[in-house]
């Protein structure tokens, strides 16, 4: 890859994200048998920098790590959030520091992760673990393997594939990694929420938008439905969660309204009976599970392949 | 760039290589080829087709070493081939690890690692085309189909049909751009 | 005072009028081509002589946050930029909002002695937005304060502004709105649109100003009363006030060097340098703004000036102050955007940045260039580009926008009230007493 950092799907090429898939498939196939460990990160240090909770992602990324033999240090940082701003900095520097050689930071400010690559505070890769509501790179990863394991006729191609992205549209980073890769790998992706939970700008997207769940649901290979956080309701953006959950939740109506071979997606954690029916998340359409498999071996490859040296110089003994 | 090896004498090398296993195993029942990506892999095959012809077919499989390498501060990280351990196993069996240039001898440490993950062969053994010398580890061939003395400066460059289009082995000096070295 | 009379040999007017210059006791004596004086000479070289450029809206942070500026630094960065009067905005700590601070800001604006410095006194009382504050006590005390304004909040309440409104009119008093409706902009990051979509950051909508825009021209209406807009910042804005005018509401308005030049794009690096209040707009808005200052449907050019300690803009974006610092690149961005582009002349710049400022805030020493009036007036010349070096301003912070941009015409020399406080582009050390 040509970038020493992942902050955003826009740091990949479409070959070099065909190229990570690629990558977390080879080390899915080695890590699926009696191989749990590979020597290859052998002592170096990478860290989590958790400025929230996220129990998932951080273990995710630890057992990564791990699988490669790193050095994992966790650095829970929460409530020292933005209202202190230099502690970003600060954290981030002791951190180097120690010894870290990659960053993986997770913090409530979008473009956080991209401030801590790019303002020459450290010289550590930086992946990034979700900023805000801006991106959640490696989640979109993990999503697109996912897909592509269902998908063997799209292996190198998502042409023809049509997926839905439901809800919060506005608040998730996940919906705007997912909509930049699965689109840059050629998927079709439709925008499903009420318009209070589509951002305005949503036009320079390279997507569709669609107020009717019940009028796209039929045509959907895969359909991603997002985590509605009850307080946006506080915020007027919907009425209530009943009305909500009866216009835009997977209910197990809408679950028969789904092509028999498309499936069901979530990023976690799941409000059942809001966005998902119980029925839909445990059908055998979901794959909610894999997704959370997959994770490990899409973080391994990113730190793989962010990880490696610089090309060969051309002065320098070799090796 | 001066050539060392022609296409001829890759072949002959390859099959004394083959005749050598044959003798040195005493037949070929429990012998295992396993190619080091790239150019391993197709060396393996090649001298896979000269024991079928010479004696029997024998297992060839491609054992990736990427993971297990420990120059990734160093380098470039370098797209995974998959591993393919014949239906047999190495459990028990004379494993030959087949690479292209040995050099350094850091990528069989790692294929040694690498194997180890997989099973417990009962011995393994190292077939390579060209060795260069310059050995940073106590590691040696078994089989060798050209001793070709370098210095550390220079580059071998094992070019062969299947991968580059042309079978030749080429000894030159270290240049500006797309080098691959044997390590 | 007597050491400072002089004569300004070589001198062009922003009309293209050469003259010679006099001044003695601190003011202008004689202006006509030809002069011959047995006073000093200063030979300006057929550079512009402009009247010194005068800001409404300046932050000087003293008293309160002496560690972002203070009205002494301040004031050096505003002679440096060419400006011989500015207006220390309200928000300092304590508010401007009693008699007592208005007072000292004015005082240590005198004793700083390089431009006029003439405080802005708050709307409401700590600018909490709940009660008005004593407007009469800060427009009757030594600082004859007569703009009023809130600035960094939004006067949103309507009966308030209402009020506000009404009050000043007793001593011909400006309320200076901060356009934001602030439930709309609760949290707001940067302009909503294509970029605040993609970038995740809540969005600053346009309407959410336009809004408190259209209210107050048509309450200024309502109570016959004068209205001044800070810091005109979208298209529709723009509308509004040029339909105003039509109306002949008594309606001002002002737009930032920053919102001439910049766009919201720049956001896209999440580099807070670019992290402002109002945010960055569109091309489009900026074209708007810069076809309304040309046609005088924006009144002036006023600064912000706002100065922020760097650990306040080294950070992610979400945790970053607001604003710029101005005052030392205000009269190149200006320049650079509707001179270069063809869209203004020199005369229009100097009523845009300095006759017509000092005549909304009733600012008489800023008039003009005029015998009989004070020597406020800078030297400029238009031909010279400078490169902005965020190390060498003048200002205690250094946030600006600009830095590594080569911008159009320096300020070469300041004089306020005849003394020569920046010659050559920089500081003598003199100043007035």
């Amino acid at each position: 890859m040509h970038t020493r950092n992942l902050l955003s799907i826009k740091d990949l090429t479409r070959v070099e994200a065909f190229e990570l898939l690629d990558t977390a498939h080879e080390l899915s196939r080695i890590t699926d048998g009696a191989i749990k460990k590979l020597p290859t990160l052998r002592g170096r240090t990478v860290v989590n920098l958790f400025f929230e909770d996220s129990t998932r992602t951080r273990l995710s990324f630890e057992a990564a790590a791990k699988r490669l033999s790193a050095d994992v240090i966790n650095f829970s940082a929460k409530g020292s959030s933005v209202s202190k701003g230099e502690s970003l900095k600060d954290t981030a520097q002791t951190l180097e520091a120690m010894g870290a050689e990659l960053i993986i930071i997770r913090h409530g400010a979008s473009g956080s992760a991209q401030r801590l690559a790019e303002s020459g505070w450290i010289k550590a890769h930086v992946v990034n673990a979700g900023d805000g509501t801006h991106e959640h790179p490696t989640q979109a990863l993990l999503d697109a393997f996912t897909i592509r394991s269902h998908f063997p006729a799209h292996k190198t191609d998502f042409q023809g594939l049509r997926i839905g992205i439901v809800g919060d549209i506005l608040h998730s980073r996940v919906a705007r990694s997912d909509a930049l890769l699965l689109t840059m790998l050629g998927a079709k992706v439709t925008l499903i929420a009420p318009p209070t939970l589509i951002p305005i700008g949503v036009e320079s997207w390279p997507v569709n938008v669609s107020y009717s769940l019940d009028e796209e649901i039929p045509a959907l290979d895969a359909v991603m439905m997002l985590r509605v956080q009850s307080e946006r309701m506080d915020d007027a953006f919907f009425p209530t969660e009943r009305e909500y959950s009866r216009d835009y939740g997977l209910t197990t109506e809408r679950l028969r309204a789904l092509k028999k071979s498309a499936i069901i997606m979530h990023p976690g954690p799941m409000n059942r009976g809001l966005e998902i029916s119980a029925a839909s998340a445990d059908s055998e359409q979901s794959v909610i599970l894999e997704q959370v498999a997959n994770g490990v071996v899409v973080r391994m490859a990113v730190l793989y392949l962010l990880m490696g040296g610089a090309p060969i110089p051309t002065e320098g003994v070799l090796v | 760039m001066s050539i060392v090896l022609e296409q001829s004498e890759i072949s002959r090398s390859l099959k004394r290589i083959a005749h050598e296993i044959i003798e040195h195993n005493h037949g070929l029942d429990s012998v295992v080829l396993l190619g080091i990506p790239t150019r391993g892999v197709t060396l393996a095959q090649r001298i896979g087709a000269f024991l079928a012809s010479i004696d029997s077919p024998v297992p060839v499989g491609v054992l990736d070493i990427t993971m297990y390498r420990d120059d990734l501060r160093l380098r470039p990280p370098r797209p995974l081939v998959p591993t393919q351990i014949p239906s047999v196993g190495i459990q028990g069996k004379d494993v030959v690890l087949v690479d292209d240039v040995l050099f350094s001898g850091r990528t069989i440490r790692a294929a040694l690692d690498a194997l180890g993950e997989l099973g417990r062969p009962k011995t393994v053994q190292l077939a390579v085309l060209i060795d260069r010398g310059h050995r940073e580890l106590p590691i040696r061939a078994d089989y060798v189909g050209k001793n070709i003395p370098t210095n550390a400066r220079e580059t071998v460059r094992v070019q062969l049909l299947e991968v580059d289009g042309t079978d030749q082995v080429e000894v030159g000096n270290i240049e500006v751009g797309n080098i691959e070295v044997g390590i | 005072m007597r050491n400072n009379d002089f004569l300004l040999k070589n001198a062009v007017l922003a009309d293209g009028v050469a003259v010679d210059v006099e001044v003695r006791s601190d003011r202008i004596s004689r202006i006509s081509p030809g002069i011959t004086s047995e006073l000093p000479n200063i030979d300006v070289k057929g550079n512009y002589l402009l009247p010194g450029l005068v800001d409404l809206h300046t932050h000087l942070r003293e008293p309160g946050k002496e560690n972002s500026e203070t009205i002494a630094t301040g004031s050096r960065a505003a002679v440096i930029g060419g400006y011989t009067a500015v207006s220390a905005m309200a928000n300092t700590s304590p508010v401007a909002d009693t008699a007592g601070v208005v007072e000292q800001v004015a005082r240590l604006g005198k004793a700083a002695g390089l431009c006029d410095v003439y405080p802005i006194g708050a709307v409401t009382v700590g600018l909490k937005g709940d009660s008005l504050s004593e407007i009469s006590a800060m427009a009757q005390s030594a600082a004859r304060v007569r703009i009023f304004s809130d600035d960094g909040n939004c006067v949103s309440d309507p009966l308030l502004m209402r009020r506000a409104l009404e009050y000043v009119k007793t001593f011909g008093g400006v309320i200076a709105q901060h356009a934001q409706e602030p439930k709309l902009t609760a949290g707001a990051q940067m302009n909503e649109g294509a970029v605040s979509s993609r970038l995740g950051l809540k969005g600053w909508p346009a309407v959410a100003e336009e809004s408190i825009i259209a209210r107050d021209i048509l309450m200024a209406h309502y109570v016959q009363s004068r209205l001044h807009i800070c810091h005109l910042t979208t298209k529709g804005g723009v509308e509004l006030v040029r339909w105003a005018k039509s109306q002949g509401i008594s309606v001002t308005a002002e737009v930032t060097p920053h919102h001439l030049l910049l766009t919201d794009d720049l956001a896209e690096g999440y580099d807070p340098i670019y992290k402002v209040n109002p945010p960055l707009r569109t091309q489009a808005d900026v074209d708007a703004l810069r076809t309304g200052l040309a046609d005088g449907t924006i009144d002036i050019v006023a600064t912000d000036h706002a100065p922020h300690p760097s650990e306040d803009k080294d950070c992610e974006w979400a945790a970053a102050a607001f604003g710029m610092v101005g005052l030392e690149t205000a009269l190149s961005v200006v320049v650079q955007s509707l001179i270069k582009t063809g869209l203004m002349s020199w005369p229009t710049l100097v009523n845009r940045m300095s006759t017509t400022p000092a005549k909304i805030a009733g600012y008489e020493d800023h008039y003009g260039i005029e015998i009989g009036s004070f020597a406020n007036f800078i030297v400029v010349d238009p031909n010279a580009e400078w490169k902005v070096n965020r190390n060498q301003l003048h200002s205690r912070s250094n946030n600006t926008p600009f830095a590594e941009m080569v911008l159009p015409a320096t300020v070469v020399h300041t004089f306020y009230r005849g003394v020569h406080v920046v010659r050559d582009g920089q500081l003598t050390g003199m100043k007035y007493e």
